[in-house]
């Protein structure tokens, strides 16, 4: 069963039942969901989650949908690998990826959406929507297909072609608008106040955001119940950013971590900080778009929104909805923030590919370039504990790195081959 | 100078539940002004005590976000549209 208490204007502290509903209707604040830790501290236990489901289900105590029937397309407990190849090339000893290209659509978009989708059949709804930067199209898609709705899926037209075709496959209702992502995050935001639709990312977004808790935890659980001292994160609008520090901070306040005595979450649970999570949040964003990483570097505490001219297109949020909040986790956690140069972004994609063999997307491409700034500019030592996040998989993207395509051209004799292999070693 | 403001759900309650209002405007600072005196109260919740644009409110004219205009000194015109949507989605 869920253990929600209802909802919370994270700005003025307002409190709302919880109903599909995303900002208070006092300061537009953004809604959170309140939890009962009490209950929860009494019935969870590592035993527990380690018997759950091999998916973000096994956490269902610490989700704010019900776990008994969920939209459940396996989303999650993706693999947790030491980086031998990209750490010797690195210099980092004690480096894991947390790769999460491999959900059902290929992103980390389907922890939010399965528990979105979730929540939405609980409401009622009939009609699954969202405003996509191309992989949550996809993940809406296919949780709407599973769930036996309707999709409608939002998406700028320019979107690389693997993530457009992604996202058709599961028979959406797709609409291609022609402008930028943020154009299309406004226009579905009026839509979401006119048609009785789950938007995940508009009206259902308290619950949504609360999917990407599971990065943290299984990351926790896969290092043995402990929790790294980096970790290493692409950013669009911030939400995942934020929410992989709260489930770092729930586990601990929770007396999940080896080691860690459990602390009450104080008066605003949406800002606990277990004094045992040390570990350093960094954010990395394409220079293309980089709002929340320009705010960071310039000791802002505000984001300026900016229009975006980025290949990460699937970071390509001008406007970042918890560009603040994302702030303040970079602050508490004494980390970082790294706008990644354009032309670095395909260099990242190669990086990983070639020494991990793991084809990630562009947004993959920008976390690698920000890591290796990390351990070049010795932020992260040798032996440190880092984990770095790959969120998208490399075959959404495929156009960005054409130019890798460079095969030997033969005709199927010995001869022809013999002379293009020489011809090649010698290049 | 009328022009068409689109009102969010949590701003219908004042305008007695209608979704658009029409207003007599020639910027967006004169526009707030006036559905204040239609609707009393209207004005606080998009602007802040130093006269800004609350963080969490975004407005548009014909589509175009006015923090990229001039802000509330964004000049208005006959058959504009204005929105107002609430800035906390998507991501």
């Amino acid at each position: 069963m869920a253990f929600v208490n209802g909802l919370v204007c994270r700005e003025c502290g307002r409190e709302y039942p919880a109903e599909p509903l995303n900002v208070c209707d006092f300061c537009f604040g953004p809604l959170e969901v309140v939890y009962d830790y009490a209950t929860i501290s009494e019935v969870i236990s590592r035993d527990r989650i380690s018997k759950g489901p091999i998916s973000i289900w096994r956490y269902e105590d610490l989700l704010p949908s019900n776990g008994d029937d969920p939209v459940d397309i396996m989303a999650g407990y993706t693999p947790l690998i030491k980086a031998r190849g990209l750490g010797k090339r690195l210099g980092l000893n004690n480096l894991y990826i947390k790769n999460d290209s491999v959900n059902p659509s290929f992103s980390f978009k389907d922890r939010v959406v399965s528990v979105a989708a979730t929540k939405a059949v609980e409401f009622g709804f009939e009609t699954l929507a969202c405003a996509s930067t191309g992989n949550l199209a996809c993940s809406v898609a296919a949780h709407a297909a599973r769930a036996e709705v309707n999709a409608v899926v939002f998406i700028p037209s320019d979107l690389e072609r693997g993530k457009i075709i992604g996202a058709a496959i599961y028979n959406p209702t797709l609409v291609s608008v022609k402008g930028t992502y943020d154009e299309v995050n406004r226009l579905c935001s009026e839509i979401a106040d006119n048609y009785p639709w789950a938007f995940v990312n508009i009206n259902m977004r308290p619950y949504y955001a609360e999917g990407s808790k599971t990065l943290g935890y299984e990351v926790a659980e896969q290092l043995g119940w402990r929790l790294p001292d980096h970790v290493v994160i692409p950013s669009a609008s911030g939400a995942m950013f934020t929410k992989i520090w709260k489930g770092f901070n729930e586990f601990a306040c929770l007396g999940l971590l080896e080691g860690v005595e459990p602390m009450s979450f104080g008066a605003d649970q949406n800002t606990a900080h277990h004094p045992a999570v040390t570990t350093r949040m960094h954010m990395t964003q394409a220079a293309g778009c980089s709002p929340i990483a320009t705010a960071w570097n310039s000791g802002q505490t505000q984001i300026q929104p900016v229009r975006p001219d980025s290949i990460a297109k699937s970071l390509a949020i001008g406007n970042p909805a918890d560009g603040i909040y994302a702030l303040r986790v970079i602050n508490n956690s004494n980390g970082s923030a790294y706008a990644v140069p354009e032309e670095d972004i395909v260099d990242g994609i190669k990086l990983l590919a070639e020494t991990e063999g793991i084809f990630t997307e562009t947004a993959g491409g920008v976390v690698m370039s920000g890591l290796k700034n990390l351990a070049d500019s010795g932020a992260i030592k040798p032996d440190e504990l880092t984990v770095v996040y790959i969120t998208g998989n490399g075959l959404k993207t495929q156009e960005a790195v054409e130019g890798v395509v460079d095969p030997l051209m033969v005709k199927p004799t010995m001869t022809s081959f013999e002379e293009e292999l020489s011809l090649r070693e010698r290049r | 100078m009328s022009v068409l403001v689109r009102i969010p759900t949590p701003l219908r309650r004042m305008t007695g539940g209608k979704d658009k209002v029409e207003v007599e405007s020639s910027n967006l600072g004169e526009m707030v002004d006036t559905l204040e005196s239609a609707y009393p109260g209207f004005k606080e919740r998009l602007v802040d005590e130093n006269g800004d644009l609350r963080y969490f409110v975004n407005i548009y004219v014909n589509g175009e976000d006015v923090r990229f205009l001039q802000g509330l000194e964004t000049s208005t015109s006959t058959g504009d549209e204005v929105s107002i949507v609430p800035a906390v989605a998507g991501g």
